[in-house]
């Protein structure tokens, strides 16, 4: 079956810098697809150029079979696009908002009116479709934006950072009813987001990005294998004592106590990489050696974290690659 | 609100249709319309519920009708002027004689009709921009330069409507008070005023269109347009006086270079466009005027001092309207232009 998004090395450039770098993506029909990256990672140009809004600098996109750049409106009529700006008319109520964009998409006014009706009923925003924009909350707005995307029958959703500025139980709902639509209207859904736990929800495939390079693609499994599970914990010491001086005396000690993988010395602080939380045996072994520690805690992941032990793990490959050859 | 949909019915139900041979098949049929109407409907609505265009509306019929009141009390006074070779036309001297009260009303659509035009068009883009809704209507299967013309004729329906409504309210009131009915001529030159001050009006309107697309915020636009239309109105004259005075040249220098002089300087007035609105609705409206610019002695010679055909007034004022015309299409070719070029992005 072939992709129903394709993008084949893909590059936008500002000036001579890279917006998006010779990114080669496909995306198959069916799927929730996440792209995450930390702001500026070029996610949010790369969903213009599939829109056609923006000319590539080199490469192509292909979206339902038509090159976004040459036939934007073919693109357009099968791709339901909803901002991370909203951007709706705040004089208005949601209903005239609905139908304003269906007639857009050469809907006629009953058909419009209906739909709209139907949809709004089913995102739950049934009571407050006749209520003015300006009334509306955040999370009410990006149901409304779901519905919005829907009313265009599309092939594909694309949602630029659509849990951005909702509270958590808004985003689970959210992102189930995401879910429920989608496998209901057998739609492709790609959503770009910058928190990993939110697109985990719901994601099939997720795609990491960082300044505009695709820098991995899996499903949710095989990326926390890659990037979690190994080493899921992260236990940072500091000692009053001198750690460069130590340094192998540490080392040694701290491979010795259960689940622990690996130990990086810095000047200022140590990293244990472990299998499991063992915080208090290394603070155990580290004080019967007669170290005083300063501070000792569990670092959580956050999506910082995994781009930086993506680039970590990416060096020592290259280190290993150099000393192979040499 | 229902009488308003109905009024947008006939827009509805007719143009589309004639738009049908032109659109490819099977996209629409004749019940579900053009998104290009669908959102030149939008921006109408839009316009009419906002309190700067209602403010605006109040503003222009009272002045409008005030001036209207100052004239018809000077009506017999002007008409009973028998030196006066306008007297005949009853009611373009309505539209044109005041007591100094209130200026008549031609020069009040001269002075209002920018603000006109520059209210209905200087955040037309920024602020769509801003609250992010142009990237979601760009983001519909339209083309993109629907939402620039529908910006454009949207105000162009609401300007036509409002001046020919205003324009044509006054010659009934006229009718009502004096008991006598205008000539085809008359009714003619009017008519004709108000689609040159239709054409004036919009070139402001494109003016603040293009600052529209040219400046982010909706502010920058609204101050640098009413700042160019406040230059052209006021300094550029005064500037342009001070200037000619400096070089004047001396009584006893020759008629040619006297000539020259006039010209050069009539040329630089030309230049703003409430010069060439003030000289094109002046030979539409007082048809004994014969030339807008300087005339020899050798060529007044002989002249009955009569009122000209609508024909030979329209020559005379042909390059103030032709200047009009280009400058409000350059307008919009520029801001069309930058429109289509710029990158639209959340």
């Amino acid at each position: 079956m072939a992709p129903i998004i394709k993008l084949e090395n893909l590059s936008k450039k500002y000036g001579s810098f890279y917006a998006v770098n010779h990114l080669n993506l496909e995306i198959n029909k069916g799927e929730i697809f996440g792209l995450l990256g930390p702001n500026g990672a070029g996610k949010s140009t790369t969903i213009l150029m599939m829109l056609g809004l923006t000319e590539p600098h080199s490469g192509q996109a292909t979206v339902c079979g038509f090159n976004a750049t040459t036939h934007p409106i073919e693109v357009k009529k099968r791709v339901g696009y909803l901002p991370d700006t909203l951007g709706f008319y705040d004089n208005s109520t949601g209903l005239e908002n609905l139908v304003y964009i269906a007639m857009l998409n050469r809907q006629d006014t009953g058909s419009a009116t209906q739909k709209a009706k139907e949809l709004l009923t089913r995102v739950g925003l049934k009571n407050d479709m006749h209520k003015k924009l300006a009334a509306y909350s955040r999370g009410m707005k990006q149901r409304l934006g779901l519905a919005e995307v829907l009313i265009k029958n599309p092939e594909i959703i694309i949602l630029d950072e659509p849990t951005l500025g909702i509270d958590p139980n808004g985003v689970r709902e959210f992102l189930q009813l995401i879910r429920k639509l989608s496998k209901e209207e057998q739609l492709t859904v790609l959503l770009s987001s910058h928190n990993l736990h939110q697109v985990q929800q719901v994601c099939d495939q997720v795609g990491l990005f960082v300044d505009g390079k695709l820098i991995a693609k899996g499903d949710i499994p095989t990326l926390s294998k890659e990037l979690f599970l190994e080493e899921p914990f992260i236990t940072e010491v500091k000692l009053y004592e001198n750690h460069t001086e130590n340094q192998s005396t540490i080392k040694q000690l701290l491979l010795e106590v259960e689940h622990v993988i690996t130990v990086r010395i810095q000047p200022e602080r140590i990293f244990i990489y472990c299998k499991n939380d063992v915080t208090s045996a290394i603070a155990k072994k580290l004080i019967n050696s007669n170290f005083n520690i300063k501070s000792l805690y569990l670092r959580e992941f956050g999506l910082d974290d995994i781009y930086q032990r993506y680039f970590e793990k990416k060096n020592e490959n290259d280190k290993q690659t150099i000393q192979t050859i040499v | 609100m229902k009488t308003i949909s109905k009024l947008y019915k006939p827009l509805y139900n007719t143009i589309p249709n004639i738009w049908i041979p032109f659109q490819l098949k099977g996209t629409a049929s004749i019940n579900t319309p053009n998104p290009f109407w669908v959102m030149v409907k939008k921006e109408i609505t839009d316009h009419v519920r906002s309190w700067r265009f209602i403010v605006l509306l109040l503003l222009m019929a009272i002045t409008c009708f005030g001036s209207l009141y100052i004239s018809l009390g000077q009506l017999s006074e002007a008409i009973n002027n028998f030196k006066d070779p306008n007297r005949m036309f009853v009611y373009l001297r309505l539209l044109t004689i005041s007591d100094g009260t209130l200026p008549p009303f031609h020069a009040v659509i001269g002075l209002l009709g920018p603000l006109l035009g520059i209210s209905l068009g200087f955040d037309a883009i920024n602020s769509e921009h801003n609250k992010g809704s142009l990237v979601r209507v760009v983001s519909q299967p339209i083309y993109r330069d629907y939402i620039i013309n529908a910006k454009f004729i949207s105000a162009l329906i609401i300007i036509f409507t409002l001046f020919f409504s205003l324009g044509f309210l006054l010659l009934g009131c006229g009718i009502l008070v004096t008991g006598l009915t205008p000539t085809p001529e008359e009714f003619l030159r009017i008519t004709t005023f108000i689609l040159v001050s239709i054409v004036y009006v919009s070139f402001w309107l494109n003016l603040s269109i293009l600052f529209s697309i040219k400046f982010k915020q909706a502010a920058t636009s609204a101050l640098t347009a009413i700042s160019v239309w406040l230059f052209f109105a006021i300094f550029y004259q005064i500037l342009i006086n001070m200037v000619a005075k400096a070089v004047i040249p001396s009584t006893i220098a020759n008629p040619g270079r006297i000539m020259t002089y006039k010209k050069f300087f009539m040329g630089l007035m030309n230049v703003a466009p409430s010069q060439l609105y003030t000289d094109a609705t002046t030979s539409l409206l007082a048809p004994s005027v014969r030339s807008l610019g300087p005339l020899t002695f050798s060529q007044t010679i002989g002249a009955i001092p009569s009122a000209l055909p609508l024909r030979e007034s329209l020559l005379i004022t042909w390059p103030q309207l032709t200047g009009l015309v280009a400058t409000t299409i350059v307008c919009f070719a520029v801001s069309y232009f930058l429109f289509m070029k710029r990158e639209i992005r959340a």
